[in-house]
């Protein structure tokens, strides 16, 4: 029967993640994004909340449960609401743990598992992103190919998270025209993490650039083994992770510039009187309701392992047009004030003009 | 639990109906459409025989949404031929008495074909419904209207072709503004209230659109829905104008559910005409490496589901018996902007085949802009969502 209201317990999580991301991220959000560093307190404290864990058997020393994907997407919109580049840092992990959790051999899930229900935060990523135009993760230039039982990666990667920590990478590469994910861990001969990359918006969030010179991995390191994988499962997973992100970011524009409106006063009244600003905020309401459940929906469907590409696809999309959109007119709602850095306006439209680019840097 | 599953009964209604719209409704769509104000008889009586065997019109749950959706996707106008309590009946469950609603619906199914009209504007206001100027003086046990309500969707059908009635919103003391509304029903053929003038449309053209004439017409005191008090402009003491608006909470999704039907009807004629083509739309790929038509198709496609998503979000509040104002005009806004984008630019995409009235596009694309404008236009219902998400009152935000 169709219904919009989450369970219970998903309700008991929002709520929980909500107060965090309000009491928490909200606090520091703007010296992150100026100093680039995110303080290790709100990552600790995010990790005991058991957000990547969650849905890992008890065997590997996870709690258990079910993994979800709408879960998944809830908890992401009220982290991103909070701010984006802690809330992709946060989940950073997810980004190797849940390929591996789904689509994993047995051995790849007891070997790489239980590090991610450890205490202590585990810095774990993935690599998709190509510095060049035209990429597309459906045809990568970064090539694997098989060569005395080791698969030998070559190529060039940019926007991966965390890259410099991370203890195991998910590196997707093009073998025999087809994109295929490979477990990659700290050290391994080949692998060379560049500087510290520079970008317009999630400034917080270390992302790196990284070279794959005839990085050698054994051959059972290709994700899933010979039964190989769901490689547009792991797009859509991501899609529906960036986009609840986008919603996030983008309610949380929304609500800032709402609440703007009502206190500005010019000539005589607040500003949200007026109907060029109210109706603007009334788009902006709808907008960010409509991509939320159209993700949903997405998400929905994954978690009922259905195929999702087209849904997933169109909320990404929509989404995508959705959160720049909402961003920059909460900008403009504030005017000049939209354009200093004192408020968060500024900061939430250069992070939403990223989701365009952002593929495979989130999961659920 | 989040879902978007129907249940077995509401797919069961979505395929007949489906049929019902393919069959009987798309066949003669063109025709009626090129002979205005002609009444589509043998489909009136047709769906007036099959009333009972699981009704295909009425009721205002998320059944109804999704039926009415699928007989929009047949055609817009002949849904709005098809005998139904419709907004009138709407605003008596809205505003009746249990003995109201009995006496003006009970009898309903029995006899001919009947319909339910709502007459609320006037030349001289639109969307401004409280300065509506059709008056109600009480005498003795009657109540004496005088006024013209004009845009009355099947007003003829109504109270002319039929034994239905219209409901007419008139004010029982103009001094008193909104709290001076009432809504009250008029049934047919009832003296002094005559059809004067049949418009001529861009489209729906199937569905008469009338102006109604209350030239002293009387009616029993009976007939007034809800409390005939009227109390000064208090706080709080709107409940008449209150009444109107919460009708709309309940069309409005309707409204948007016709909407939908039209877009989604627009949308299969640009994919059906595209797979014949051997065009295929590239979900998964990178979105900088699709076409400008898979770009534009598939954000046709993403409006129509955005709208029907939260029209089907309006519907479930409305279901749980929880608020949804906003909601309501949220889907209404959403889903006559979205119809009218998809339909115009899938007679852009289709060229001659999209202009050409051959086909049914230039139609859908005419019978769409409707859901934009009729009740309450979309600038208006987003000034309902403005107002809600601000917690202006409309003095704060007009």
């Amino acid at each position: 029967m169709i219904s919009f209201s989450p369970t219970e317990e998903q309700q008991m999580i929002v709520k929980l993640v909500r107060q965090f991301a309000n009491d928490e991220m909200r606090k520091v959000y703007r010296e992150c994004d100026e100093n680039g560093e995110i303080p290790g307190h709100i990552i600790d404290t995010a990790w005991a909340m058991g957000l990547v864990s969650s849905g890992i058997p008890e065997e590997y020393g996870g709690p258990g449960g079910e993994h979800s994907a709408i879960t998944g997407a809830l908890i992401a919109e009220e982290l991103a609401w909070g701010d984006l580049s802690m809330a992709m840092h946060i989940l950073s992990p997810a980004l190797a743990a849940f390929p591996i959790l789904e689509m994993g051999t047995a051995e790849q899930k007891k070997k790489y598992l239980p590090a991610f229900c450890e205490d202590k935060f585990k810095a774990a990523t993935a690599a998709l992103i190509e510095p060049r135009f035209g990429f597309d993760p459906g045809s990568l230039s970064t090539t694997a190919n098989l060569k005395d039982g080791s698969y030998v990666l070559k190529g060039q990667k940019c926007f991966v998270p965390l890259a410099k920590d991370a203890d195991v990478l998910m590196v997707y590469a093009s073998e025999k025209g087809k994109s295929h994910g490979f477990i990659v861990e700290k050290g391994t001969k080949g692998l060379e993490i560049g500087e510290r990359e520079k970008n317009m918006g999630v400034k917080a969030l270390a992302t790196y650039e990284l070279s794959l010179k005839s990085c050698s991995v054994p051959n059972e390191n290709r994700l899933g083994g010979d039964k190989g994988y769901d490689f547009s499962r792991i797009m859509n997973c991501s899609r529906v992770a960036l986009s609840a992100m986008a919603v996030g970011v983008a309610r949380a524009a929304f609500e800032y510039s709402k609440d703007y409106a009502k206190e500005r006063v010019a000539f005589g009244e607040p500003i949200a009187s007026r109907q060029a600003i109210a109706f603007m905020l009334a788009e902006m309401a709808i907008e960010v309701d409509a991509a939320r459940l159209m993700n949903w929906e997405a998400a929905w469907r994954l978690d009922r392992k259905e195929e999702a590409t087209k849904e997933s696809s169109l909320a990404k999309a929509y989404t995508d047009d959705m959160v720049l959109m909402v961003t920059d007119r909460a900008v403009q709602v504030l005017g000049g004030h939209g354009y200093i850095r004192e408020h968060p306006v500024e900061l939430w439209l250069r992070n939403g003009r990223g989701f365009a680019t952002f593929d495979g840097m989130a999961i659920v | 639990m989040i879902d978007f599953e129907l249940t077995p009964e509401q797919k069961e209604v979505v395929a007949a109906a489906h049929k019902v719209a393919e069959e009987m409704f798309r066949p003669i769509s063109r025709y009626y459409d090129e002979h205005e104000h002609e009444t589509p008889k043998e489909l009136i009586d047709k769906l007036w025989e099959g009333r009972l065997q699981g009704s295909l019109f009425g009721g205002l749950d998320m059944t109804a949404a999704l039926r009415t959706e699928e007989i929009c996707w047949g055609d817009a106008g002949l849904y709005l031929c098809a005998p139904s309590p419709g907004l009138g009946g709407a605003a008596v469950f809205a505003s009746g008495t249990p003995e109201q609603v009995q006496r003006f619906l009970g009898n309903y199914n029995e006899d001919g074909p009947k319909w339910g009209a709502m007459a609320m504007t006037e030349a001289g206001c639109g969307s401004d419904t409280s300065a509506i100027t059709t008056t109600a003086v009480r005498d003795g046990d009657e109540w004496v209207l005088n006024g013209e309500k004009i845009f009355v969707t099947y007003g003829k059908k109504a109270i002319e072709d039929s034994e239905g009635f219209v409901v007419v919103w008139a004010t029982l003391d103009k001094s008193a503004g909104r709290a001076g509304m009432k809504p009250f029903v008029v049934p047919a053929k009832t003296p002094g209230a005559r059809v004067e003038k049949m418009e001529k449309k861009l489209g729906i053209k199937a569905s008469d659109t009338v102006t109604i004439v209350f030239d002293n017409c009387r009616i029993p005191f009976e007939n007034i829905l809800g409390s005939p008090e009227v109390r000064k402009m208090e706080k709080g003491t709107t409940a008449g104008f209150k009444k109107a608006m919460a009708t709309f909470d309940a069309t409005r999704p309707l409204i948007a559910a016709q909407a939908l039907g039209v877009g989604r009807a627009a949308l299969d004629f640009v994919r059906e005409t595209l797979d014949k083509e051997g065009i295929e739309i590239r979900y998964g790929l990178h979105r900088q490496k699709l076409s400008a038509l898979e770009r534009d198709f598939m954000d046709m496609e993403a409006n129509y589901k955005a709208a029907k998503l939260l029209t089907l979000r309006a519907f479930s509040l409305m279901s749980q018996m929880l608020p949804n104002s906003l909601e309501a005009s949220m889907a209404k806004a959403k889903a006559g902007l979205a119809v009218t984008k998809i339909t115009q630019k899938a007679v852009e995409i289709m060229g001659p085949l999209g202009y050409s009235r051959k086909c049914l596009l230039e139609k859908w694309m005419r019978d769409g802009k409707i859901n934009d404008i009729f009740e309450g236009t979309g600038q208006i219902n987003m000034l309902v969502v403005a107002r809600r998400i601000l917690e202006f009152s409309r003095e704060q935000l007009k």
